[in-house]
């Protein structure tokens, strides 16, 4: 990346952490995390129409495509469209590495890359990950800017993309923004490249299948517990599980629950 | 786990005259041995603690290797659960604020319907790690307590980080919260509970009754 384009992003983001500290309303601790949610009418509003769109829509289609009851005899179509796809995201994820000044996984997921664009024939299999012991380094433009010091903002629950933050949701836009394929590659290529990546994202929702029917469908506030669960997953990826400044946690040991305590 | 607690061998081979000190060194033996199962006010330490957590996934491999049929399985897990976890205070600290104001004969009845109710909503998660391992990384005390942390391996999935939060505060040596990957299950729970409490205009003995068909 030019210079002068890591120097735009720098003070874009400089902005969009004014942004969000301008919007950025109280903060309060719920069922033993800090949760941000000024917008919770608009976002379960949404929350209603994916949950609709996931049972009515997205599940079945997933099933489908991915014969879900034919998925324990091996490997089957769908397997290759997920890798095939996740193997698309790694230029974007080597970029990302690069912006947050992460040498080490940005080399492996280059590697892992090449290994498999090639013997992996185009990514269809993971010999990189099951020989070479290169498994991806999962990155995004969200961390990248959590990397930068800007703050994470409100939740935001996006129509069809689901669970997010003012900082993820921006770091989704110039994920596809800034990714080296794009670049690289003819814009009807691209088009399929994001296409397969959208495919590959759907896999992972028929892999994952049971698990998400289970917190959708089977949770007194599926709302709650869909913010609640990729608040802190999100927070040990980035490693701010309480790390900042925060007055109702004032240390990072407060984000553990002890019910020991006084 | 690098390191056991090893009881000292009795050289059971040398003959020994029984006189008074041996007798009474015996006897204190004895009385140690009978004692280190409650091990009552012995500190915990890291490796007790991470050595509790591999018993128990032993125990929970056993159940999702045993092929019975779910509804036993999901007794089973209930069984492993109410051993090796205090589940008195995850069940008061999943119930929050009301969990004080709560009789106690109400609050019984709710714990008991709440290890139902883990036992078939985890029982559920946990016939997914057939053909998986999970393995204890490490020990390391945090706060009051002890993080146990463990590697687990899925098929077809990056490894996931497991942690687990063990305490004798109750006496025994208990784990009472597990996060897998950054998620909490105690918070999930608080989160679970207090919606299913609201759901209920905050009747408790009708969380109870919900409980008992819920997981």
């Amino acid at each position: 990346m030019r210079p002068q384009t890591l120097t735009a992003l720098r003070t874009a983001s400089l902005g969009l952490c004014m942004v969000l500290a301008g919007c950025a309303s109280k903060p309060v601790m719920q069922d033993g995390i800090r949760v941000n949610d000024p917008y919770e009418t608009q976002n379960r509003r949404v929350h209603a129409f994916n949950k609709a769109l996931d049972s009515r829509v997205i599940g079945p289609a997933a099933d489908l495509a991915s014969g879900r009851n034919q998925s324990e005899s091996g490997p089957g179509i769908m397997d290759g469209v997920i890798n095939v796809g996740a193997n698309l995201s790694l230029p974007g994820k080597v970029a990302n590495s690069l912006l947050q000044g992460r040498p080490e996984p940005a080399i492996r997921n280059f590697f892992r890359f090449a290994v498999n664009t090639t013997l992996g024939i185009g990514g269809l299999m993971d010999p990189a990950g099951r020989d070479f012991g290169l498994p991806e380094q999962d990155t995004d433009f969200g961390e990248t800017l959590a990397v930068w010091g800007v703050p994470e903002g409100a939740y935001l629950e996006l129509p069809v993309l689901g669970p997010s933050t003012q900082r993820d949701a921006v770091g989704k836009v110039v994920d596809l923004a800034i990714d080296p394929l794009r670049r690289l590659l003819h814009p009807d290529a691209a088009w399929a490249t994001f296409g397969l990546r959208a495919a590959s994202k759907a896999g992972d929702r028929a892999r994952f299948g049971d698990t998400v029917d289970s917190v959708l469908q089977d949770s007194a506030d599926s709302y709650a517990q869909v913010r609640l669960i990729y608040l802190m997953h999100r927070r040990y990826e980035l490693n701010e599980e309480g790390a900042e400044i925060d007055p109702y946690a004032d240390t990072a040991a407060d984000a553990v629950i002890d019910p020991y305590a006084p | 786990m690098t390191h056991m607690p090893i009881l000292p061998r009795m050289p059971s081979s040398t003959p020994m005259r029984p006189d008074r000190r041996g007798v009474l060194t015996m006897a204190a033996g004895g009385l140690a041995l009978a004692v280190t199962p409650w091990r009552a006010g012995w500190a915990l330490d890291a490796d007790q603690a991470g050595a509790l957590i591999s018993t128990a996934l032993g125990e929970v491999y056993q159940v999702i290797n045993s092929g019975r049929p779910p509804a036993q399985m999901y007794r089973d897990f209930e069984s492993v659960f109410v051993r090796y976890a205090d589940v008195d205070v995850i069940a008061r600290s999943a119930l929050g604020p009301a969990a004080r104001q709560a009789n106690p004969a109400a609050l019984s009845a709710y714990t008991q319907a709440f290890q139902g109710y883990i036992g078939r909503k985890y029982g559920k998660r946990f016939r997914e790690f057939v053909g998986s391992r999970i393995e204890v990384t490490g020990a390391r005390p945090l706060k009051s307590f002890f993080a146990v942390t463990s590697t687990a391996y899925l098929n077809g999935r990056a490894p996931m980080e497991v942690e687990w939060h063990v305490s004798n505060k109750s006496g025994q040596d208990r784990f009472f919260n597990i996060i897998i990957e950054g998620v909490n299950m105690l918070a999930s729970e608080r989160a679970e509970m207090a919606a299913m409490l609201t759901a209920r205009r905050g009747d408790l003995a009708a969380l109870t009754a919900d409980l008992q068909g819920a997981g």
